[in-house]
């Protein structure tokens, strides 16, 4: 490559991050704004506070956030573990096994993925209500399956089959049930597709608005994202602007904190030496 | 220690394509047994179905007295080195050998032991540590057999093991298999493509063509008394010459001039026309090399040189020779089979290194005719083979087989089990 084409790819490169990363810039520039200078007409704030913080985490609005910052976390990592798990043993099956219906699984598992969220929504909401799920942490799990699932089958299922299938058999031969060879060779060599999904799964799960502010009403179960949507401001003229770009940003952190511990997981190449070729 | 007896094994796919077609045979205790053949033989899933991953359609595979047929590959307590080495990847190269040890829940201390013997026997110590990903392909190799000798298996199962190494670290690593179970005296059935391995490893071959068993005999009894054309083909290298000929009351008419048969061989023959001749490169010698008292046991001809080759050690020359319609297609048809595409027919002879034979010149040649084996071109039946000849062969190799198993197990060095 030629110094000047090199150059040409950093200002690409640099023109593509400022477009992805000016709305969080501005995001987090809004939330240290104090409400009447909200529409002061430039970026930066005039006066730097952290009374949006404060408001979110110990004020009002704290009564609000808590709690659902407490039940995102909750129901979206059970979600995640809970698909982790069961789309494992599924891809397991779909990558090595030939049974009658593989495709069927696969497609109908696509088939969820592209369904409206919203159209379900409403059947959802009378069926909860009727048996007693309305409101509940389970209640948002279960919906939030049917997001994550399908999304791990099909990523996990690619990841398994990558993995040499004479792995498994030199374990058998070594001595190891199908379950042993399965968690102690397949497994750990499938760590890296396992982490990768989590991680997917979790944002899914995380970012989901639908479900949270039709299936909840309190706080027993509402996420973050409907928390966000029920804030109000000091007075009925003032709109909650401020924070909500707190709230945001705090929400965006625990995300950010997932990606970096687990990124040292996703290292690719684990396969390596394994087979020959 | 256990023999391996297969009775009428058969192998056939769901789509009913016969992968092995009724093979019987016998791998006695101790014994370095070799399947071998070309690709697509059924060599590798004859091994796979004595190890358990593949299932048997019929027949029975009894492995030391015990009939294995529906038992998992774990309960068989057989050993086995694949030919991609199937290395665990995020297990340091100790834990890859032990693995067999921790999952039979062994103590500490005997893992320990027994791990440290086996990267005594395969000069791993240093390497014990590493994850299979920093070692190089030999080193991988060793780290594969570990993992195979720590168990204390009935048996040896190799798949094709060499066969991913360059070719210098092949010969090193084949002298290395040869050595360690000789050391060891464990029965072993290894599968390979390669017809030098199977020559030098082996204390018998079994040659599949098509999932069927041609034959099993030692090496020098396949190289010197072989069932067919097939077996002749394959085993040798250079491999056999095929020449066209004619039988003239006693005589050979062959394209390089006649040969004498003797009586008892030329009996052999019967009234058959047109039968191939089988002539090993090295029954060829430059005529002019040749002592005048060994000349009248074969026959002299000249012929034209189409290309030489000098290797310092021996000499290779090529010798095209006309073959007739009907046998053409058979030839060829024999020579994909063994996957060696020979585009023209030609004699490849072997002469002295000293030879000063040119290429595209002519040269007179002496043929030694005492060994040479003639097959009837419809059905490939050797019908010159001298069985008694050929039994006393492998009978041989079987006593040197057993007092070197016999020395090994008395001088101490077999692991204990």
């Amino acid at each position: 490559m030629s110094t000047k084409e090199r150059n040409w790819w950093i200002v690409a490169g640099v023109l593509i991050i400022v477009y992805a990363l000016f709305p969080i810039a501005w995001i987090v520039s809004l939330s240290f704004k104090a409400p009447a200078d909200i529409a002061n007409g430039q970026f930066l704030p005039t006066v730097f506070t952290w009374q949006n913080y404060s408001q979110i985490l110990t004020g009002d609005a704290a009564s609000l956030f808590l709690p659902a910052l407490r039940n995102s976390f909750g129901i979206c990592l059970i979600a995640t573990f809970l698909a982790c798990i069961l789309a494992m043993f599924a891809a397991y099956a779909i990558a090595r096994l030939n049974f009658r219906g593989k495709k069927l699984i696969l497609s109908t598992a696509l088939a969820v993925a592209i369904f409206p969220v919203i159209s379900i929504v409403t059947p959802l909401f009378n069926l909860w209500r009727l048996i007693g799920l309305y409101d509940t942490w389970l209640g948002l799990i279960i919906p939030y399956l049917s997001l994550t699932l399908p999304l791990s089958i099909w990523t996990m299922s690619a990841f398994f089959r990558e993995i040499p299938w004479e792995m498994e058999q030199a374990a058998q031969v070594d001595g190891a049930t199908s379950w042993q060879a399965f968690r102690k060779v397949i497994v750990p060599l499938a760590a890296p597709g396992v982490f990768t999904t989590a991680i997917l799964a979790f944002f899914l799960a995380w970012n989901d608005f639908v479900y949270g502010i039709s299936l909840t009403s309190t706080n027993a179960a509402r996420p973050v994202p409907a928390a966000l949507g029920l804030f109000s401001g000091a007075s009925q003229f003032e709109d909650p602007t401020g924070a909500t770009a707190g709230a945001a940003v705090v929400v965006t952190i625990p995300v950010i904190i997932l990606v970096l511990i687990f990124q040292r997981r996703i290292v690719s190449g684990l396969t390596n030496g394994a087979v020959k070729g | 220690m256990a023999s391996v007896e297969m009775k009428n094994i058969v192998k056939r796919y769901g789509d009913g394509f016969p992968a092995v077609t009724d093979v019987s045979m016998d791998v006695a205790d101790g014994e370095f047994m070799i399947l071998v053949g070309p690709s697509g033989c059924g060599k590798s899933t004859l091994l796979r179905m004595v190890v358990g991953l593949e299932d048997i359609t019929s027949g029975d595979m009894i492995i030391g007295g015990r009939r294995m047929n529906d038992l998992a590959p774990r309960e068989r307590n057989l050993s086995m080195v694949f030919q991609n080495y199937a290395l665990y990847p995020h297990l340091s190269v100790f834990e890859n050998i032990a693995f067999p040890l921790r999952l039979r829940k062994a103590p500490e201390e005997e893992v320990q032991r027994k791990v440290r013997e086996a990267a005594d026997v395969l000069e791993l110590h240093e390497h014990l540590d590493r994850k299979p990903a920093n070692l190089s392909g030999g080193q991988r190799q060793r780290v594969a057999m570990g993992r195979a000798i720590v168990r204390e298996a009935d048996a040896f199962l190799f798949d094709e093991p060499l066969s991913n190494l360059d070719a210098k670290l092949r010969g090193q690593m084949r002298t290395e298999i040869a050595r360690l179970q000789r050391r060891l005296g464990i029965t072993t059935i290894y599968v390979t493509h390669d017809q030098t391995e199977a020559m030098t490893l082996g204390d018998r071959v079994c040659v599949l063509r098509k999932g069927v068993i041609q034959q099993v005999a030692s090496p020098r009894e396949l190289y010197e008394q072989p069932v067919n054309l097939f077996v002749a083909g394959f085993i040798g290298s250079p491999p056999m010459n095929f020449l066209p000929a004619r039988l003239r009351g006693g005589t050979l008419a062959t394209p390089f001039g006649d040969v004498v048969m003797d009586a008892k061989r030329a009996a052999g023959i019967g009234d058959r026309d047109l039968v191939l001749v089988g002539i090993r490169p090295e029954f060829f010698e430059d005529a002019s090399l040749v002592d005048e008292a060994k000349k009248a046991y074969g026959s002299t001809f000249t012929a034209q040189v189409d290309v030489t080759e000098w290797l310092g050690d021996a000499q290779f020359a090529y010798i095209p020779y006309d073959a007739p319609e009907e046998v053409a297609a058979q030839l060829k048809e024999l020579s994909r089979e063994l996957d060696s595409d020979q585009l023209r027919t030609q004699a490849i002879v072997s002469i002295d290194s000293s030879s000063r034979i040119r290429e595209g010149h002519e040269a007179e040649f002496w043929l030694d005719a005492r060994k040479i084996h003639v097959f009837d071109p419809a059905t490939g039946e050797n019908l010159t083979r001298d069985s008694e000849a050929g039994a006393e062969l492998t009978r041989l190799a079987e006593e040197d087989r057993a007092e070197q198993i016999s020395e090994a197990r008395a001088s101490g060095m077999t692991v204990e089990g």
